[in-house]
């Protein structure tokens, strides 16, 4: 394992360390957690507090996105383990203003209990605390035999739209009826070339070939649904936009927004390659995003490989929300 | 009878047990899950260990209760939740009833709660539900628990990480069962059950 690091057990803390030494114009640690709140306190003001947060490990999420318009807080587990009560205890503390907390939690059996302890522990505060889990990754069926659809790089658009939301006025309740509206119509799909070595491990957390890949790898290496030999980026936007097309069923008279995320190793120059291929794909389906980003939002630490998310825009506002404006290190 | 002292014992006895298999637990925990099963107990445990050199002559509550606060908030993940919670509920509920069968129970019952898992799932409970059943008929023995745990083999996992491989987490021994199995061998051994 070669990484630029002091010692595995150290890399959460001294990240975040560095990560608000660095944008102390955005954000500052909360005492004694490894959470991050915006320093721009005032625009916390009479808003709902938006917290999210998961294990470490898909950075810039989440800290990268705490600031005006998106994250009040973001919580740091250790590298892909879910935060623990205590601190999520905190950082909703630390933001909430009195018109109650909203969290953003991905659909991992670790996070949804951490967070539900973590509600339950402000719920004794009196704080509301209402929250979405969001299980935006196709690759898995949704099944009562399973965990269910896992969360991954369409958690970052709903970070967008709730932080939009919020910044805009938009009650607890009203925020939770955006959050639960607009999931079903976020979907995302993976495709690994490499697998993650968390620090503590120090081995990749599964292998493939060199001139293998697997089709629907999750954040924390969790296996996909095919491996086959390595393919031409066009052969690939053709098959994320066809499983991608099966859940949403892409409409060229629909407006949709578009996230083409690396997973931490995949250089922005295979990233573009890939959207050159993906908005081809899309054009012969006569879609022409009405948004998008490229680039590294919701990694898996040193995995290769990209993932697809595209958004159904079926509620106008939600474009706004999208391009809204935000004070963040990554968004 | 679950005593202070037996409490104090056991954690000592279950985080050398630990620290011995954390590698192993991790190596458990990598084909089916993501790897970091025994770096999270090993870091919950060292909390445990701290927490419980401050205390003086606790109590049973305060000695189960400093156990859970400890677990939940240094161990993270889903193991963390799920044994603070057995820890919490042996507390609240340790003023009534110290009998080990009641109060392992009781943890239970707390597990499946916050974990929404059942028997069969391929989890802790399947080591911890047939440990309940053997306690309620005074017949719990190491042999026993090594069982349950290696029953998690041939288990399709139906919760957590390892659910997503299906069929595929067949042949893997569940991590959280075999900690699971350490710490009840560790409360045998610290006469928990004499």
């Amino acid at each position: 394992m070669k990484k630029i690091i002091n010692s595995p057990g150290d890399v959460v803390p001294e990240m975040i360390d560095g990560l608000v030494r660095a944008y102390p114009q955005y954000v500052e640690r909360i005492p004694g957690t490894e959470a991050v709140v915006r320093s721009n306190k005032s625009s916390m003001d009479g808003k709902v507090g938006i917290v999210s947060g998961g294990g470490s490990g898909h950075e810039p999420a989440h800290p990268g996105f705490v600031g005006k318009g998106m994250l009040s807080a973001a919580v740091a587990g250790q590298v892909f383990t879910s935060p623990t009560p205590d601190q999520i205890y905190e950082a909703i503390k630390a933001v909430n203003t009195g018109r109650g907390v909203f969290l953003v939690i991905k659909n991992y059996s670790g996070d949804v209990m951490n967070f539900d302890m973590a509600s339950d522990m402000a719920e004794l505060d009196d704080i509301p605390v209402k929250s979405i889990i969001v299980d935006d990754d196709i690759a898995v069926e949704n099944s009562l035999y399973t965990q269910g659809r896992r969360g991954v790089a369409g958690t970052v658009l709903m970070h967008k739209l709730v932080g939009a939301a919020a910044d805009q006025g938009a009650s607890l309740e009203e925020i939770e009826e955006l959050a639960n509206k607009a999931l079903p119509h976020i979907s995302t799909i993976a495709v690994a070339l490499s697998a993650a070595t968390v620090p503590e491990v120090g081995k990749p957390g599964f292998e493939l070939a060199d001139d293998e890949i697997e089709y629907g790898v999750g954040i924390h290496s969790e296996p996909g649904y095919r491996r086959e030999k390595i393919k031409t980026s066009h052969e690939l936007a053709e098959e994320l936009v066809s499983k991608i097309d099966r859940e949403l069923k892409l409409d060229a008279t629909h407006r949709y927004a578009i996230l083409v995320n690396g997973m931490g190793a995949t250089p922005l120059m295979e990233q573009y390659v890939f959207s050159h291929d993906l908005l081809d794909e899309l054009a012969t389906r006569k879609i022409k995003p009405a948004f998008m980003k490229v680039g590294n939002y919701m990694t898996s630490i040193d995995m290769a490989g990209i993932s697809l998310t595209i958004f159904d825009l079926i509620d106008e506002k939600w474009l706004d929300y999208l391009n809204y404006p935000v004070e963040t290190i990554a968004w | 009878m679950i005593t202070a002292e037996i409490v104090d014992k056991w954690m000592k006895l279950f985080y050398s047990k630990i620290s011995e298999q954390k590698a192993y637990l991790s190596e458990l925990d990598t084909p089916i899950g993501d790897g970091d099963h025994g770096n999270n107990m090993m870091r919950g445990m060292q909390g445990v260990e701290d927490s419980l050199d401050k205390l003086s002559n606790p109590d049973l509550k305060t000695i189960l209760k400093t156990v859970a606060m400890a677990l939940i908030s240094k161990v993270g993940g889903a193991a963390g939740p799920l044994y603070g919670t057995a820890f919490l509920e042996m507390a609240k509920n340790c003023e009534k009833t110290q009998a080990p069968a009641e109060l392992f129970k009781l943890a239970l019952e707390g597990i499946k709660k916050r974990g929404g898992a059942t028997t069969g799932d391929k989890t802790m409970i399947d080591v911890w539900a047939p440990a309940v059943a053997a306690l309620e008929t005074d017949s719990l023995s190491v042999e026993k628990i090594e069982a349950a745990a290696a029953g998690t083999k041939d288990l399709v996992a139906k919760k957590g990480r390892a659910s997503y491989l299906g069929e595929r987490s067949v042949g893997h021994l569940d991590p959280g069962a075999v900690s699971s199995q350490y710490l009840f061998e560790s409360f045998i051994e610290a006469g928990g059950i004499e």
